[in-house]
């Protein structure tokens, strides 16, 4: 397919790593923050194609596996109610809540429904006007324009049976909690193409500057990772501290702008709690006042929820990149795809799902 | 769930005042809203990112950045011919 087999050139790769091999002298530890580069990485062994002084720390940008527990049972507690139907994107069917997860809820009989879009949802709550319809609006930016949307035809329909719950995040506050965070080692950012796509580059210049840190936008292919990647090690090397966009074919300064507008139509910024790191403020969007009716959370009484997580699981050390994912004790053992014990171990895009599918077993090696 | 992947408009159409299009992803085809690229036109590629086109891909900047991979290339070609043609420049073992 045009725009993706041009970059996913193996003999290009293994230039690109050579030069990255060439210019790299010092220790480096450069966290990609979005999940779909962490799969990226590993699914293409970019990680092992790098020098050793280049680590990868794996960032928070998973949105299925930082949503915090407390949204999974309140989703879970819905999708009991016999009058609703639960809409959500699949990868959080399997994420386990305090005790059961979605798919368990749908086996005894609640309606939960995979759809592809929110559209999707909307479409069903127009098709269904004696059922309430609510959709699980998670994800970071990129994922914002198409929910906020979702609402606006609510609205503009009048549908009364449509609601969200919202758990979204934001990513600039994420590297501000990392960069502020003690002990922390990352010395560069791999910023999330995608959600720069929605929101342009011009959020970065002023985090690069308070933290010196260099942040460079990159893309998602493999070429596209190692282009970020020695862009990031070139300013490193240098003592610069700069944004720089790698994925100028997708990304702009300004970003798409009727997007945003919707976006700040819709929604409005609030402190959100993050699975396994803890309240960042002003780090998500919630519904604006103008759309509370739409909000399930305020439709729903859904009593006081009160979340246990595993004791086993380490994923908030995961998502704050303190360990690599085969450094947990459970990873492999009592935590699995089939039987996981965290988020992280759900999603396509968790650190160690990826982990866990590459037959990474131990940091470094790989399995035959 | 950022995974968003890039598409061919095929046509464009108007949905009940939402500006909706048929993408291609190498031959299979979704209904797409286009309601965020107002300026994209049948041909064109967009980033996808569940049911909705969220960026335009700039052809231009897309060879460019394949320009700099090449010229990468063609850097470190020309530095082992370089090596190879001059022995002092060899390094030690």
């Amino acid at each position: 397919m045009k725009h993706l087999v041009e970059y996913r050139d193996a003999d290009t790769a293994r230039r690109l790593a050579a030069e990255i091999s060439r210019i790299a002298t010092r220790p480096w530890a450069i966290m990609e923050v979005c999940g779909g580069q962490t799969h990226s990485i590993i699914r293409h062994g970019i990680d092992q194609l790098l020098p050793a002084e280049v680590e990868l720390i794996h960032g928070p940008g998973c949105p299925v596996c930082v949503t915090p527990l407390e949204m999974i049972d309140k989703a879970l507690a819905i999708a009991r109610r016999p009058e609703a139907i639960l809409c959500s994107f699949g990868d959080m069917l399997r994420v386990p809540g305090s005790r059961e997860d979605l798919l368990a809820v749908k086996a005894a009989g609640g309606d939960v429904r995979i759809v592809y879009s929110p559209l999707d949802a909307v479409k069903l709550a127009r098709a269904t006007p004696g059922r309430e319809v609510v959709f699980l609006a998670i994800g970071f930016e990129t994922t914002a324009p198409a929910n906020a949307m979702a609402v606006q035809i609510a609205a503009r329909e009048r549908l009364a049976n449509f609601s969200l719950l919202v758990s979204h995040v934001l990513v600039p506050p994420a590297i501000r909690a990392i960069m502020s965070s003690p002990g922390n080692r990352v010395n560069a950012f791999l910023a999330a193409g995608h959600v720069s796509s929605v929101m342009g580059t011009w959020q970065y210049p002023p985090l690069a500057e308070e933290f010196r840190v260099p942040i460079v936008v990159t893309g998602f292919e493999p070429l596209d990772l190692l282009e970020g990647i020695r862009r990031t090690v070139i300013q490193l090397e240098a003592g610069r501290h700069e944004l720089e966009n790698a994925y100028p074919r997708v990304v702009t300064e300004r970003g798409n702008e009727a997007a945003q507008a919707v976006i700040a139509e819709v929604f409005t910024a609030t402190d959100r709690a993050w699975r396994g790191i803890g309240v960042i403020p002003e780090s998500g969007w919630r519904l604006a006042d103008a759309y509370a009716a739409f909000d399930a959370e305020q439709r729903f009484d859904l009593g006081s929820v009160t979340a246990e997580e595993s004791p086993l699981c380490k994923s908030g050390e995961v998502l704050k990149g303190v360990i690599k994912p085969n450094q947990c004790p459970a990873f492999g053992r009592e935590c699995t795809p089939r039987m996981p014990l965290g988020a992280t171990m759900v999603s396509s895009e968790g650190a160690c799902a990826a982990y866990y599918h590459a037959g990474r077993t131990a940091h470094g090696t790989r399995l035959a | 769930m950022c995974l968003a992947v890039p598409g061919q408009v095929e046509s464009i159409r108007d949905e009940a005042g939402i500006r909706m299009g048929r993408v291609s992803f190498g031959g299979v085809v979704k209904d797409v809203c286009l309601a965020y690229l107002p300026e994209i036109t049948v041909g064109d590629y967009a980033i996808v990112h569940v049911g909705f086109a969220i960026s335009k891909i700039d052809e231009h900047s897309a060879q460019e950045t394949l320009r700099t991979f090449a010229e990468l290339g063609i850097l470190e070609e020309s530095l082992a011919e370089l090596r190879e043609s001059d022995p002092a420049t060899e390094p030690g073992p």
